[in-house]
């Protein structure tokens, strides 16, 4: 009988208090309980995280990189919304 | 898209899992992944052995976190080539059934105790050689595992280097032993970068791609500088009567490895090839049960049947 595979997670780590969860790769599990277990074995080793997060791949949605251009232009031609676009004389305190 | 492809590659950025790419890059990245993760996975066998007779229990605890990275090195390994596509069942059957390789080192047997710290010494720094330059691959997934796999690797090759002091402060029995362990590791450790670049057809492709930052030779001739004097440390000497500084190149020379014996081990002839098969396949059989057990359980946790609800939450009046 052929494998039935056990589906994927992406696993999410928090380093430590007060960072964003961040992406550290994924995993197959049966479950989601199983998955935090294999992701704490897996990327936790050397107490890489202080809280993981694991979420079906299947569940992500993504935006695709054919899409680059137009998907993410709105914000290219908007310099303004950077503080660096204003010009001030060099004497205005504490600005 | 090709163009887009080229251009990324050639401004150092790196290619990420839903770029177009030529079939040709994909096809040599999947090799190349795969075989190293075949490779950690078939690594953890000939130190494996050694668990359960380590002489005390702190060598014990460190071999047994080391062979524990090696699974996860093939896992991070694994999944890197799913983002091409891969499939890792598919991947493990080829493995086993002997359609993919991986690194011939694993089948020389660990004959003594010593070999454990000369496979920290000589085939971790080999690897590590081999693969610093990985963590710049072109393949974004591939770059992001090496760069976590070499941070790993270094405590690796440093507690083979310790344990390999302490038996030479030992016995002059403990001393032999280590040298035999160098003896019988040293050339094909110089094995694992591939054969000499005049026999090596796809390195100036993979050096085009990014997938390669550096030849055989390069590789070969960087470990070479960096473990003779290692090996004069330790007070161990390395079995080749051609090794000797040599001041015009700044490098050391060397022999030439056994090429024949390269391609008979790669081809299966090897002194451990069917043993380390035979086990892997084995792993794999003996597991199928329990796979399929945490699918069911999981899948019957999703729709629990009903009178197991009722008795969770008390069933309803009659």
């Amino acid at each position: 009988m052929p494998d039935q595979q056990w589906p994927l997670y992406e696993v999410f780590l928090r380093g430590k208090r007060g960072l964003n969860h961040v992406h550290a790769g994924s995993l197959h599990a049966a479950d989601a309980p199983m998955a935090l277990r294999h992701a704490r074995d897996l990327y936790c080793r050397r107490e890489e995280g202080v809280s993981i997060w694991v979420v079906p791949s299947a569940e992500i949605t993504a935006s695709s990189p054919e899409e680059k251009d137009p998907f993410f232009a709105p914000a290219g031609d908007k310099p303004y919304r950077h503080p660096t676009f204003y010009d001030l004389p060099g004497d205005v305190p504490h600005m | 898209m090709e163009q887009h492809f080229t251009d990324t590659i050639d401004a150092g950025r790196r290619i990420e899992p839903r770029d177009w790419m030529p079939d040709g890059y994909r096809k040599t990245m999947i090799r190349q992944i795969a075989q190293h993760a075949h490779s950690e996975i078939i690594g953890m066998q000939p130190e494996g052995t050694w668990i359960t007779r380590a002489p005390s229990l702190r060598r014990k605890a460190i071999l047994l976190a080391k062979v524990q990275d090696e699974a996860g090195h093939g896992m991070y390994l694994y999944s890197a080539a799913e983002t091409l596509g891969a499939d890792r069942g598919d991947l493990t059957r080829k493995l086993i059934d002997g359609r993919q390789k991986y690194s011939s080192i694993f089948n020389y047997p660990a004959l003594s105790y010593a070999d454990v710290g000369v496979i920290g010494w000589l085939v971790d720094g080999a690897a590590i050689v081999n693969q610093v330059p990985l963590c710049r691959s072109s393949y974004g997934p591939y770059a992001r595992a090496m760069i976590r796999i070499c941070k790993e690797e270094s405590f690796h090759q440093r507690q083979g280097y310790e344990l390999l002091l302490a038996m030479m402060n030992g016995t002059s029995a403990q001393r032999a032993m280590v040298q035999d362990a160098a003896d019988r590791y040293w050339w094909p450790s110089l094995m694992m970068f591939g054969p000499p670049d005049a026999d090596s057809p796809n390195t100036a492709q993979s050096m085009k791609w990014g997938i390669k930052r550096h030849t055989n030779d390069e590789l070969r001739q960087r470990f070479v500088d960096m473990t003779v004097p290692q090996a004069a440390r330790l007070g161990v000497t390395l079995p080749d009567p051609d090794l000797r500084w040599n001041d015009e190149r700044g490098h050391y020379d060397f022999g030439e490895p056994d090429w024949e014996e390269f391609k008979a081990v790669l081809s299966g002839a090897g002194p451990c090839n069917a043993e380390r098969s035979a086990r892997r396949r084995a792993a794999h059989d003996d597991g199928a049960w329990v796979r399929e057990a945490a699918l069911a359980h999981a899948a019957r946790t999703r729709n629990p049947p009903a009178e197991r609800i009722f008795a969770a939450t008390g069933a309803p009046d009659a």
